[in-house]
Formats: C-alpha cells, structure tokens, sequence
C-alpha cells in the first residue's frame, strides 16, 4: 500500500537538477512521477522510481543527500471532482496533508495522486474506509 | 595645532631615552605584581635589570590574545583591583574576552592620546563631536569621549544605531566632527539623502573613522559624500582602545604615540625583526600603562613603520593603515569575526557537518556575510518547513555566536572548495 519516494535536495543553481536526472539515466532507471518544491535558496526533488534503493545508492555515491519515504498512491477519476472527493475523505478524516502531487495515468480516464500525509497508516485506513483505489508499489512502479 | 608639543615633536634621542626608562619601568612592574609575566620571565631566563638598552626589548617574551584569556578575567591586573577604575572588553572573540583594566592614569593617558589625535583632525573646543561609537564593553564609544572631553569639545555620546536620528541631531544640533566605522558613514550618508538632507551641506569640518578595514577609495568617497576630509584611527582594547595611532593631515601614515606605546614590526612566522618601511606584524609594549601593562602584544595586524620626518612636523613614527591579518580575522560591520566561531555554531546542530564558507561582500555599503552551509543526509528533510526551520536555527546560533546577523544558504553535500582536504573557509569580496 505504501510506495517508495526518493527525495533529493537540490541546490537552486544551474544544473543540479540536470546532474542528478543524468546520474539515474547512467544507472538505467526510468522515473515514474517527479514533483520538485523549492524555495529561493535550494529545492526537493521527489522521485517515485521502480528501483528506489538503487536510485538512492546511486545518488549517495555521488555525493547527494537523499531521504527515503513513503507515500501513498490512489488512482483517481480523471473527471471534475476526481481529486475533490479524495481530498474531502481527508479532510473528514482529521487528516494532514504534507504535499500531494498527479498524474495522468496512462490507462484512459485515470491519474495518479501521490500523497504524503503525517500518519500514514491512518491515511491508508482512511482512503479505504472510503473505498478510494489505493495502488500497490508494484504497480506503480511498473507503470 | 598639535596637542602635546613637547612629545609629539620630541627629538629621537630624547624619545628613545624617555622609552628606556618606561621600558624598564614597565618590566619591573609586571615582573613584580603579575604573576603570569613573572613566571614567564623566569621561564626566558630575563630578569627586569636585563633590559639596559631598547634593543633588549627583543630579550622579552611575546603576549599573545590566548595569553590574555588564558588570565581571564583579571590575572593581567598590575595594580589592585580597587584601584581599576573602568575594564572593557575585546569584541566578538571566541570563547572568553580580553579584559582591560583601567586606573584613573591610564584613563587619563587615553584622554591624552585621542587629544592628541582629535586634535590632529582639526578638533577644538569649538567643535559638537557626534559619536557613533558603541558606549560599552567596545573602547570605540569611550576612548573617542575621553579625547574630546579633554579638548573641551561638546561631545554627542548618541552611539552606534538609530541611523535618522543621528541625520536629524546632525542637523539639528550642528554636528562638526563626526566619528563612525567606514561603512556606518556610508550608510548614514545614504540614509541622510533619502531623508532629503544632503550631507554634503552640513556644517562638517573633519570625519575620524576605524574599527574596520578599508581602502583610500572608501575616504575618498567618505570625504566626497560629507565635503570634510576623514581621519583613521587605530586602536586595540588590549593595549588601550582607540587612540594608539591616529592619522594628521599628512594622511600618509597614522603617528603612533610611541611614547605610550613602543612599536616593533616582525616577520610572523620567524619572530624576526623587520626594518622601517618593510611590512609585517605590529608588536606593541605599552609604556605606560599602569592597571594593566602588555609586554610585546602581537596585534596580528600587518602594516609598515616609517621613522622619517613628516610634513606636520611630528616626529613620532608613522605606521600605515592596516592592510590585513596574519590570522584568519574577519572584520564585518567594525565586529571582529573568527571562522571558528562560526564553527562552533554549527556543530551545535546535530548531523551537521561543519563544512562551511563564509562569504563576505559589501553589496551596498553596508559588509554582509553569508554563510554557506554542506547538507548531510542526516540533516536532511523531506518537509521544506524543516529545512527552513533549519536554516533559521543556524542563523540563530551563529548570531549568539559573533553577535551578527548573518544569511545562511545549505548546499549540497560536498559541494563546497577543499584545499588539501579543508575546505577554504573565507571569501571576502570587499576590495581593501
């Protein structure tokens, strides 16, 4: 139920983002989903990649500080409302949400949210209770 | 006008006569009522009646900064306690301060030497002196008003800060001598024509102006925004304060009032003594001191010594402005800065490395610092509000720290220029 992300700071200069996607390229991993929040000084990048303890070895060696969470992945209508009704769910559940960010899934009609919340388990329990699609790891890292 | 003709134009062979006996005076003093200085004479094997000549002064063992901490706080005390007056204390220093005693002499040899460096600017009783020095623990405030009370000049006490309102006692008291750090004078001009008050209109006769390195581009900018002509002076709260040397319209070399304080330069790795004109550390006994006497200070300023008559019809020797360190001393808004200050702040956050930089530019007048800080993976976070916090939290304790707020920036791991394994510290940007 939890997927793994990669989260890597970022410098805001010239280059580092492009320096740390090409280290991945060389090390052949595909990223699925990426969101990158910055401030003046320096950024996060978020990673959802199939192989995250690779990408994160890869990325230490050379010389970035990488963090390893989770967040969760839930399918989603890809229609008006489609992220509203999640976000209600939440909201009802008492829940925080730390950042979110989407995609549109390839299958037709369907985008991803990737959602990172405090308490994780009970943002599971919630999403279910609710009947929300939550995507296992694996298939969100074969997407 | 010269304020003490007699010594400030006294001929070599008197003056040196005069140093000899306050020399020999002084080493007597110590070795008798400071234990530190009599076990560390003993331990050169120099006794007071070693010292027949100046050149013996090569015989006493240095003071350094650590030596007089290393006493913290009163151990350097000549006199009894009672009989101190006033102390002060060095600035922004790691760990303890130095602490400077003074008797009622010596206050009065501080009066007597800014007099006399006041008065080499042209000041007179006449005059309405705003200092914009510190009053406090920093000799800037204090030393400047003993001078200029001596004189008899009306004296503003109004600090350092509270920049239109120093524009408006300015003008509205007819301020004639002002005293600032160079870069406070800057940004009080600028300030001063913001609040459509031009600067150069005031009644402004003279400017005397140190506690930081500067450049004669900056006087002459200082001089052009004012419409008076500015005056260094140089001072360390560990010989006295301000008023060690000051500069006389010569403008080539600020007069050391050698026969309070007795100048060498040497070379700082040998110890070796350098001749006139050739640069190096200044080394400075006190000769007259009396609550605490200082045996061959090592300042850590570099700057030359120049012997030959000057225009002014001084004859006490010139040393020039101080041009830089022999240790790696910042000095960012007149506020002495040690790297390992910063240092020291930064492992008190925990996972973080102490790979740092410190950058320091004067953007606009005014010096600021920056502080460039290696993340690590254990400091880290995924939440930008902790990193921010972070940031933040470093600032703070580098602001305890060195009393300056600074700007922190957090760089990727290993980012930062190592030379042989440590990374390069220091980057000043500002043009000396």
């Amino acid at each position: 139920m939890k997927v793994k992300q990669i989260s890597i700071f970022l410098e805001n200069k010239k280059g580092r983002l492009w320096k740390a996607l090409n280290i991945l390229k060389g090390a052949g991993i595909n990223i699925r989903a990426l969101y990158l929040a910055d401030t003046s000084e320096f950024g996060i990048l978020r990673l959802i990649v199939p192989e995250p303890e690779k990408a994160r070895k890869v990325l230490e060696e050379n010389d970035f500080a990488v963090k390893m969470n989770e967040v969760i992945a839930v399918e989603l209508e890809d229609k008006p409302g489609g992220l509203a009704s999640i976000l209600k769910i939440l909201k009802d559940s008492q829940i925080n949400l730390e950042y979110i960010y989407a995609f549109v899934h390839e299958k037709k009609d369907k985008a991803i949210l990737f959602l990172k919340a405090d308490d994780i388990d009970k943002t599971i329990k919630a999403l279910q209770d609710s009947n929300a699609k939550i995507l296992p790891a694996e298939e969100v890292y074969k997407l | 006008m010269i304020w003490n003709e007699e010594m400030e134009c006294i001929s070599r062979d008197d003056l040196e006569e005069l140093q000899l006996r306050r020399l020999q005076d002084t080493v007597k003093r110590v070795y008798e009522n400071v234990p530190y200085y009599k076990r560390k004479l003993e331990e050169n094997n120099i006794y007071p009646e070693d010292i027949e000549s100046l050149e013996d002064i090569k015989k006493l063992p240095y003071t350094t900064k650590d030596d007089l901490r290393e006493v913290y706080p009163f151990g350097m005390f000549a006199t009894p306690r009672k009989d101190i007056i006033e102390v002060h204390t060095s600035s922004g220093t790691t760990g303890k301060p130095v602490v400077s005693g003074y008797t009622r002499e010596d206050i009065e040899i501080w009066g007597e030497v800014m007099a006399r460096g006041l008065t080499m600017m042209g000041v007179t009783e006449d005059d309405i002196i705003q200092n914009t020095h510190g009053y406090g623990l920093f000799t800037g405030g204090f030393g400047v008003h003993y001078g200029a009370q001596k004189i008899g000049a009306t004296v503003i006490p109004i600090s350092t800060g509270q920049t239109r309102r120093q524009i408006e006692i300015m003008k509205d008291f007819g301020t004639t001598v002002m005293i600032f750090t160079p870069s406070y004078g800057l940004y009080l001009s600028e300030v001063a024509e913001e609040e459509g008050h031009n600067p150069k209109k005031s009644q402004l006769k003279a400017i005397g102006f140190g506690a930081e390195m500067w450049t004669e581009e900056m006087r002459r900018e200082l001089e052009r925004r004012f419409n008076a002509p500015a005056f260094n002076i140089y001072g360390l709260t560990e010989i006295i304060g301000p008023g060690v040397a000051m500069e006389c319209p010569e403008k080539d070399g600020l007069h050391i009032f050698e026969d309070h304080f007795y100048p060498e330069i040497i070379n700082s790795k040998t110890g070796e003594t350098l001749p006139p004109g050739k640069r190096g550390e200044l080394v400075i006994t006190t000769l007259t001191r009396i609550g605490m006497p200082i045996i061959r200070f090592r300042t850590k300023d570099i700057t030359s010594i120049n012997y030959d008559e000057c225009g002014c019809g001084r004859t006490l020797a010139r040393i020039s402005r101080i041009t830089g360190r022999v240790d790696d001393m910042l000095k960012v808004r007149g506020v002495s800065v040690f790297p390992s200050q910063v240092e020291k702040a930064l492992l008190k956050v925990d996972g973080l490395q102490p790979h740092y930089q410190i950058i320091v530019t004067r953007p606009h007048l005014m010096d600021e610092m920056e502080v460039k800080v290696e993340t690590s993976p254990e400091i880290f976070s995924d939440d930008i509000g902790e990193m921010m916090k972070l940031q933040k939290k470093i600032e703070d304790y580098i602001r305890d720290e060195i009393g300056l707020r600074v700007k922190v920036t957090l760089v990727e791991p290993k980012t930062l220029p190592r030379s042989e394994g440590k990374a390069v510290r220091v980057i000043d940007k500002r043009k000396f």
